[in-house]
């Protein structure tokens, strides 16, 4: 088991880019849109006691403190179901890895469960492409779960490119926030 | 009294900068375009049935809105003729008018009209040509748009792309809910009904060559799928339901076949299907993001986009497959290209200080020329009769539709409801 430490490094980053940008209007135009504020409010609420939180909750798929289902324990990395990319980028982070590693282990373990991979694009540049490099996003997600130990028929990819945006603004912040994969359970 | 003065001095000297100062509010920046009056159509029938809609005041827009022609406001007429034997052709050429519209609209049944007009070169006092064209109240804007098809057909030798439609999609965000909509209007933004309405994305629009179908992607059911509908019948068909991307359909010149893009074999690449014989053929097979398909108006050609080489670029292959070779060298993003009616010119979006904008590329000469001024323009579309682009742009944060003419220097906004509208997409020279 890796140490408790690498893991929620990441996590602690993740939340401190949420915090930052949960003053942003965010558009809950589906369901997976209302887990982007979810997640913000949640994160930057109970960002002071993750640490204590983290150190007893340990391994994301084992039974520890948190009763449950794994993917309902909000201080697991399974709990960060978004992935933000650069300006017309599908590589994927050192942060991001730690969560996709997270995902993968409880797919892996977990063979019924299936995800769908959401892959999505800013507003610029011409929709076809974009609907193209949204799935490009998920695709390499796709392939880093795959390489953990994830079966093909787990994954189920689809690109939305910039038809739905996560927030509806014309600026860089806003671009940010949209291009993204969301993974969905 | 000051027009009149001012119009004797302009008889006297004719320059097209004075004359443009003249009527500033409609034909500015416009130079070379040809003076024509549209006198407002005479009512002939009782006044409480008077048509709801003004003829002559929408063949006037049409006209102005081609950029080929500089409109007479109707202030500045001397007279208001009806027909040919009322016309006195020295009062328009001291305006320096060179063409003129005169008609009439009388009852015709209950619900019905006819409208005679005749149009008249001033400088010869000549008709150059008449017609009397019954039609009905719910047909008189589309029978106004014919009357100025044409008029542009007599004057400019090409026809007329004024009787034709747009389809376009609309989002509005509600509640958390979007709706989007595929609608189609005339081509000035009038009389828009909806054709498809749904809760999920809905892309790419593409008309068939008769004008009679619509092709588009939409993510129903958590997938993507093109689909074929019937433009006055609603009826629908699923054309593909591969795995990934079905997107962005084009029909090929003959209607017979749709480019297309699909990631099926695991990333997007272009591929032709023939909706005779059912068989797909794969056009490009590259990891690079191929998608974007439009064809050369003689079918042998597909232009698309590609970011094989970095940055997407346009490309260009032949319809059957083989080498695809680069087009566009000119910008770092060259998008969504699509042909000319006569084939000789490409409109693209390309980005330029980080602004995405509809250019026209000439392929002989190479010259790509910026048409658009907005920071994320996209969509463009060629008017039927390759007179007019017309596009999506922002207003504020609004998504709204613009056109532009070829030559930059006729611009217009369409008028349209609230909400989002993107994606604008010109329908085929309608075939009466």
């Amino acid at each position: 088991m890796f140490t408790i430490l690498t893991r929620w490094v990441p996590i602690t980053l993740c939340l401190l880019i949420f915090a930052g940008c949960s003053s942003s209007p965010t558009k809950e135009g589906e369901q997976e849109g209302a887990e982007v504020t979810e997640q913000s409010t949640g994160g930057s609420g109970t960002y002071e006691g993750t640490e204590g939180a983290g150190a007893t909750t340990s391994a994301a798929s084992e039974a520890g403190s948190w009763s449950g289902d794994p993917l309902d324990d909000p201080y697991s990395l399974l709990a960060t179901r978004i992935l933000y990319f650069d300006f017309d980028q599908s590589s994927i982070g050192m942060d991001n890895r730690e969560i996709i590693r997270a995902h993968a282990e409880y797919l892996a373990s977990n063979p019924h469960v299936s995800v769908r991979l959401e892959g999505h694009a800013d507003e610029r540049g011409t929709r076809e492409y974009n609907l193209g490099l949204g799935e490009r996003r998920a695709n390499a997600v796709r392939s880093l779960l795959m390489a953990e130990g994830v079966a093909d028929n787990q994954i189920i990819v689809i690109s939305y490119g910039e038809e739905r945006p996560a927030s509806m603004m014309n600026n860089e912040e806003s671009w940010a926030l949209n291009r993204r994969v969301e993974l969905v359970y | 009294m000051k027009y009149l003065l001012l119009i004797l001095f302009l008889a006297l000297s004719w320059q097209p900068a004075a004359n443009a100062e003249l009527t500033i509010e409609i034909t500015e920046g416009v130079e070379g375009a040809l003076p024509i009056a549209v006198v407002p159509f005479r009512w002939q029938g009782k006044t409480q049935t008077t048509p709801r809609e003004d003829v002559s005041a929408i063949i006037q827009a049409d006209l102005h809105r081609s950029g080929r022609f500089k409109t007479l406001p109707r202030n500045d007429m001397l007279a208001k003729p009806a027909s040919g034997d009322e016309v006195e052709f020295k009062d328009w050429r001291v305006l320096g008018v060179e063409n003129l519209v005169v008609g009439q609209i009388q009852p015709n049944g209950s619900k019905g009209f006819i409208i005679r007009f005749q149009l008249f070169d001033v400088f010869r006092g000549e008709q150059l040509t008449g017609y009397s064209i019954p039609t009905t109240e719910g047909n008189l804007r589309t029978t106004a748009h014919h009357i100025a098809d044409l008029i542009y057909e007599q004057l400019i030798g090409v026809p007329g792309a004024f009787a034709t439609r747009v389809a376009y999609i609309t989002s509005k965000t509600e509640g958390g809910n979007t709706q989007v909509d595929l609608r189609i209007a005339d081509a000035d933004g009038y009389s828009p009904e909806t054709i498809v309405s749904s809760d999920v994305p809905l892309m790419s629009p593409a008309w068939s060559p008769d004008g009679r179908k619509i092709a588009y992607a939409s993510s129903e059911k958590g997938s993507w799928g093109i689909y074929i509908q019937e433009v006055y019948t609603g009826r629908r068909q699923k054309v593909t339901a591969f795995k990934g991307i079905n997107s962005a359909p084009a029909w090929s010149p003959d209607g017979r076949k749709l480019a297309m893009t699909l990631s099926k074999d695991g990333n997007p690449d272009i591929f032709v299907f023939d909706m005779t014989t059912r068989k797909l053929r794969p056009i490009t097979r590259h990891y690079a993001i191929d998608t974007e398909p439009s064809w050369s108006p003689d079918g042998r050609h597909l232009v698309f986009t590609s970011d094989r080489g970095g940055k997407p670029q346009i490309y260009r292959v032949p319809s059957y497959g083989g080498k695809a070779e680069r087009v566009t060298f000119q910008n770092a993003y060259n998008a969504r290209a699509s042909y000319s009616p006569d084939g000789k010119l490409l409109t693209l979006v390309t980005r330029e200080d980080g602004r995405y904008r509809i250019a026209v590329l000439d392929l002989a000469s190479d010259v790509m020329q910026v048409l658009s001024r907005g920071d994320l323009d996209e969509s463009p579309s060629f008017a039927p009769n390759g007179s007019m682009i017309i596009y999506a742009t922002k207003a504020g944060r609004r998504s709204v539709l613009a056109a532009v003419s070829v030559d930059g220097r006729v611009r217009q906004k369409l008028a349209l409801q609230e909400g989002d509208v993107r994606e604008p997409v010109w329908s085929p020279l309608q075939k009466n």
